[in-house]
């Protein structure tokens, strides 16, 4: 029990949960930000206006 | 098999063993009510062989008249069709249940029915609520899916009957839950009041609609997934997630409608506010967010303002959503750091809340003018304002020294009209006023002027509603101060810290 003590545990986990929260924030506009992307996502923002009928 | 007159028309796939099960489903039903001593069990029981037999006769009929034929080349329009008149019904049944339970509230000695048990407050509250956030919010977030997830995947609904079972198999839902709730049968937490039996019900239910929303992106023509498809995808996802683990209990008997949750004490509350405010966070946020970002681009005819804020938004929201439940829970047994998560989790809320609400907003530059001519335009705007209020009024009430004011009191009650009525109510008003001309083949809604109506009548009855409970609630807390020395002592005793 001595190495897993309630301060170790929360230390730890408030550490990583803010790598891992900053990461996966990063990641999220990384994504959003990414050059390459950039003519998918505007033709992406015009999806609801050409939608008729299938076929 | 085939009619002569629409060879290319076939019933769709499934429906035959849908029948079947239906029939084995009401037989078992009916030896289960026949061997419980329970009485609520029984009539819940019962409740589900009726609606087992009524499925059956309809599919029945559907399969020998044709009816149920659908044309392979065409979206699946009819169970959308059906999922508004639900959407419509339940909202007035809702809407009907807050109304009596208000005046039981002002005047109980006219509403209060001594000889009627089952009409009692405690009763009638969550019927009330289940009912605008489930049927009614559920119904409008079912149909809407359908509708959004086929324009934008180009794909007809796949899993052949399953979405009509989903539509049919969450109206039973419905029915066995509030019946459920006027007899008695209740597990006590809130927005998960319904017993194990109607929550496996539900479970079924629900993983039907996922397979049938994963199914049809799946077969998608378009290969960018629409960021509203993410917000349904998540919302269906997570409070299958939440349901589950919220309602995991052991039946008394496999007879007795009565469960005991596995979770005691403060982790069963944790458990419970984790999923209670996810539900706002999922069913109530996120799936409607996806009917924005449809909905609105498409009435006013611009694209979504900024499409990468739409995604980081998407992201944002449930990493930080899912953490917020604590700040149910200040000043309880739950440790205090917990709480302060919750705290801490619902104040970053601001951003990906207000992100998206300018995202919604700004989708009007360059149509503007459609603000003042059309009524429908101008009920999703009034919508996402009142989704930026009430994010912003939320994470405020979250803090721990406003939480003091503003907890068990009617501000709370005030707080959450404004999210469900002005955002949730209006949102979903916005797209059946698009939805319903589409639908029909209509050139528009049969009076313009009657929205106008809707829409002046129920904002002024909104901001009435809350300003009113404003007011309700800090008298209310002023009024108890006396009683609660110890919770001002110890909050100003913990910032001085």
């Amino acid at each position: 029990m001595s190495g897993l003590s309630y301060e170790t545990v929360a230390s730890f986990s408030q550490q990583a949960g803010l790598i891992y929260f900053g990461l996966i924030f990063l990641a999220g506009v990384v994504y959003a930000l990414w050059p390459s992307k950039k003519a998918e996502f505007q033709n992406a923002a015009r999806m609801p206006l050409d939608d008729e009928e299938l076929t | 098999m085939s009619a002569p007159s629409h060879p290319e028309l076939k019933a769709p796939a499934g429906s035959a063993g849908l029948l079947a099960l239906s029939i084995i489903s009401a037989l078992v039903a009916i030896v289960a009510a026949g061997l419980s001593q329970d009485p609520i069990f029984r009539f819940q029981v019962e409740i589900f062989a009726l609606g087992a037999i009524v499925a059956a006769f309809a599919l029945n009929a559907g399969l020998a008249s044709g009816s149920l034929r659908e044309d392979p080349d065409r979206y699946s329009d009819n169970v959308i069709k059906a999922g508004v008149i639900a959407t419509m019904f339940w909202c007035l049944a809702g809407l009907a249940a807050g109304t009596l339970i208000a005046a039981q509230l002002s005047w109980p000695r006219i509403f209060y029915f001594p000889e009627l048990g089952f009409l009692n407050f405690g009763r009638l509250r969550p019927l009330h609520t289940s009912a605008v956030i489930f049927a009614f919010g559920g119904n409008a977030l079912i149909a809407t899916s359908f509708w959004v997830v086929q324009r934008t995947c180009k794909a007809k609904l796949a899993g052949g009957i399953a979405p009509w079972f989903v539509f049919w198999g969450y109206q039973l839902f419905i029915v066995l839950a509030a019946t459920g709730y006027l007899a008695g049968a209740t597990q006590s937490k809130e927005y998960a009041e319904p017993e194990w039996l109607t929550d496996i019900w539900l479970t079924i239910v629900w993983v039907a609609y996922l397979l049938v929303f994963l199914g049809t992106i799946w077969k998608r023509k378009e290969p960018h997934i629409y960021v509203a498809n993410w917000f349904y995808l998540a919302f269906i996802v997570t409070v299958a997630l939440l349901h589950l683990v919220n309602n995991a209990a052991v039946p008394v008997s496999p007879l007795s409608h009565k469960s005991y949750g596995v979770f005691a004490g403060v982790q069963d509350a944790l458990v419970q506010w984790w999923y209670g405010h996810n539900a706002v966070g999922f069913f109530l946020t996120a799936g409607f967010l996806a009917m924005m970002y449809y909905f609105v681009p498409k009435r006013v005819e611009r694209p979504v303002y900024s499409y990468r804020l739409s995604i980081v938004h998407f992201w944002a929201l449930i990493f930080i959503y899912i953490w917020a439940g604590p700040h149910h829970l200040h000043y309880t047994a739950l440790p205090q750091w917990a709480q302060t998560l919750g705290m801490t989790f619902s104040i970053m809320l601001w951003m990906p809340s207000w992100g998206g609400m300018i995202n919604g907003l700004m989708t009007l530059s360059g149509a503007w003018d459609k603000l003042r001519t059309d009524p429908v335009v101008r009920m999703m705007v009034v919508s996402i304002a009142f989704y930026g209020m009430s994010t912003f009024e939320g994470p405020v009430m979250s803090i721990r020294a406003v939480n003091a004011l503003s907890h068990y009191t009617d501000w709370t009650i005030g707080h959450v009209h404004s999210g469900a009525l002005g955002w949730v109510g209006f949102i979903s008003f916005g797209a059946i006023y698009c939805m319903v001309p589409w639908l029909w083949k209509k050139a528009g809604m049969y009076s313009n002027k009657l929205i106008e109506w809707h829409f002046w009548i129920a904002t002024t009855g909104i901001l009435l509603y809350i300003a009113a409970m404003w007011v309700s609630g800090i008298m209310a807390t002023a009024s108890l101060k006396p009683s609660r020395p110890s919770m001002s002592r110890t909050s100003s005793a913990r910032s001085a810290a």
